[in-house]
């Protein structure tokens, strides 16, 4: 199964799995590979640490797309790598009714300090940017490579989570000037209230509450485009690539996020397990020619070595099989542990003769 | 290394996939096994060391693995839990558990998670721990969230304490801040493959805990070293031979030029970092548990 005909009728591809699996490699060489076959495609990274640039032979990415130099014939790739500070401050400029409330937001110290802080935000503002994307129509594919799988599944929550804070009651509690929301609500608000002031401290109570009184003029707006945002991530048009290595935990992570994608509902296209070791089962024959032609000690050596590899590759065939059980008739690419890093385009590329390769 | 495991606190970090639970795990045991009450901390929804030790999931409680090693997961409902009883008393605490407008609030308000589970890792740190009953321990490791999230995890007392400018949430998560930044009382340790990425991740994370938080890296444990089992004269006997297409022979290369590359890794790894470095052998295993840990922690 070939990585282009997985994503043949698809706009937005986006990458799951735990850490250390490849997965800012495995985007970097899917929106390559399929530039290389005339596609115009941007690849999108919210890892906090800048891993995409550096493969993709750029200095840095920022929160604009650029242009990775390299020939993809009638195709191009884009890089960028997501500043979730920044995608929030033009959020709040898009929303904003007037410019009062723009700065009362920007200014608003409960705001600056958590807008960037804050891991969460993050899986959101992906989320976002990739929406915006996809509206813009400039590219005909998205690729986005998203933290580690649990943070995963917290940006999977996070516009639901979002549109159903702001249709909530303390909300609207929030959004009520002064302390007459307060007592709308009854005596035993102001006892939480005043629990929660012990427990917080006043300032930043009052802040929380200014930032959210100023932000409820563009609730509704923010709450419109978490539902469309939802509505992409489940659109037919969406692939959902689950990448992983063959280590148990790895593979343990992708079978649950595997259920998580199906039980929510969304496109799960394929897997892709990464750096499987590449010796089959039937290898072994001729052991003992090596033997003689090398001699004892190299020969022994060889031989010793090739029996701890066995044995590793025992173990990923397990874990494969493992995964592939589970996946149904999906998709399922190996590629091999390649002897060199994979850390260019070059590099991207001979990983791509697996997962844009028709054999496997 | 006997530094580090002389701290209260040490945060084992290093971006995802290098094993930083194994090595968390082995420092655990390796601090245990010198007579120190040791406590591994787990968190973000992972919990992985029970079943390291052949155990299972206990979650949010403190369980003992083996001789003097603890584990736990922190839970950070649980951990809010317990910081707005020690804060309130259990009265209020519980009127504002079962208040749905805190829990909105809570749930919504960015970064809380992260602030109570550090909390609760500060909380396990002290002397006089603040949950009734509970012993104090010599040693608190922590197996930190991936590199970018571990950052935020760091910075989420500062971000709090500056957020809130006066009352008991700007106290306490000041007092957390200056716990994590004191050298004497906080150690970090951070794991790497000799590989392209994670090294030049480690560099970038040494850069960043310096300039965001004021701390430094104590220690890199390079881990999965291959062993260099063939010398570049037999790798070029290896080319030349007849048989180079077989399974022994290529398994056999492809170890050569595998091992070389992480040689070069590590060598730039030590350049340019300002910590020591320490590395881990590659274990040849199918499975692993407590006693590869073990093989582990005497090398450490």
């Amino acid at each position: 199964m070939s990585a282009h005909r997985v994503l043949a009728r698809k706009q937005v591809c986006i990458c799951a799995g735990s850490g250390g699996v490849g997965k800012t490699t495995t985007s970097a060489a899917i929106a390559a590979g399929m530039a290389a076959r005339g596609r115009k495609v941007v690849v999108l990274t919210i890892d906090p640490a800048r891993r995409l640039a550096g493969s993709l032979g750029l200095p840095e990415l920022g929160n604009e797309e650029r242009l990775v130099p390299g020939d993809f014939g009638d195709g191009e790739l884009w890089a960028m790598m997501l500043d979730a500070k920044r995608t929030f401050d033009q959020l709040i400029e898009w929303h904003a009714p007037d410019e009062e409330t723009r700065d009362a937001v920007l200014g608003n110290r409960v705001y600056q300090e958590l807008s960037n802080a804050v891991a969460g935000s993050q899986e959101y503002m992906a989320m976002e940017k990739l929406y915006e994307l996809h509206q813009e129509g400039r590219y005909d594919l998205l690729v986005l490579d998203t933290p580690p799988s649990r943070n995963a599944l917290d940006f999977l929550d996070a516009p639901r989570r979002l549109s159903s804070f702001i249709d909530s009651r303390s909300f609207q509690l929030f959004t009520v000037p002064g302390r007459l929301g307060l007592r709308v609500l009854g005596r035993g608000t102001g006892l939480v209230f005043s629990a929660m002031q012990r427990a917080t401290g006043i300032n930043l109570l009052q802040d929380l509450s200014e930032f959210f009184r100023s932000f409820s003029g563009m609730a509704e707006g923010f709450r419109e485009r978490a539902d469309r945002v939802n509505a992409l991530l489940a659109d037919s048009r969406t692939a959902f690539l689950l990448v992983t290595s063959p280590d148990a935990a790895a593979v343990d992570e992708a079978i649950f996020f595997h259920h998580r994608l199906l039980d929510t509902g969304l496109p799960f296209a394929g897997a892709v397990v990464n750096r499987v070791n590449p010796l089959a089962a039937a290898d072994g024959s001729g052991d003992g020619e090596v033997a003689e032609l090398l001699g004892d000690v190299l020969g022994r050596k060889v031989l010793r070595n090739l029996e701890d590899y066995r044995l590793l590759a025992a173990r990923d065939r397990d874990s494969v099989k493992r995964l592939r059980s589970t996946l149904g008739r999906k998709p399922m690419i190996c590629v091999p542990e390649l002897d060199d890093d994979v850390h260019d385009l070059a590099g991207l590329e001979r990983m791509n003769e697996y997962l844009f390769g028709e054999g496997t | 290394m006997p530094e580090l495991l002389d701290k209260s606190l040490l945060l084992v970090t290093g971006k995802g996939g290098v094993g930083r639970t194994t090595v968390a795990a082995a420092l655990g045991l390796k601090a245990a096994g010198e007579g120190r009450r040791t406590i591994v901390c787990e968190v973000a929804e992972q919990e992985r060391l029970p079943t390291l030790f052949g155990g299972t999931q206990a979650g949010h409680h403190e369980r003992e693995l083996a001789p003097g090693l603890f584990g736990i997961s922190i839970d950070p409902e649980r951990a809010k839990e317990e910081w707005l009883r020690y804060q309130l008393g259990s009265a209020l605490a519980g009127l504002l558990g079962h208040s749905r407008i805190f829990q909105y609030l809570t749930a919504a308000a960015p970064g809380l998670t992260e602030l109570v589970t550090v909390g609760k890792v500060w909380e396990l740190a002290q002397l006089q721990r603040k949950t009734a009953k509970a012993s104090p321990y010599d040693l608190v490791i922590v197996d930190s969230p991936a590199t970018g999230h571990g950052v935020a995890m760091l910075r989420a007392p500062r971000t709090f304490s500056e957020v809130a400018r006066v009352g008991p949430i700007h106290r306490q998560a000041a007092t957390i801040h200056r716990f994590l930044t004191d050298p004497a009382a906080t150690g970090v340790l951070t794991v790497a493959l000799p590989e392209e990425m994670p090294v030049t991740e480690t560099l970038e994370l040494g850069g960043r805990l310096r300039e965001e938080m004021g701390m430094r890296i104590d220690r890199i444990v390079v881990n999965q070293l291959l062993p260099e089992r063939f010398s570049g004269a037999e790798a070029g006997r290896l080319e030349s031979v007849d048989g180079r297409g077989s399974p022994a022979i290529r398994a056999a290369l492809s170890e050569y030029r595998r091992a070389r590359l992480q040689r070069s890794q590590l060598r730039r790894l030590r350049r340019a970092a300002e910590a020591p470095v320490t590395t881990l052998p590659f274990l040849f295993a199918t499975d692993f548990g407590q006693r590869q840990l073990e093989a582990l922690a005497a090398r450490l």
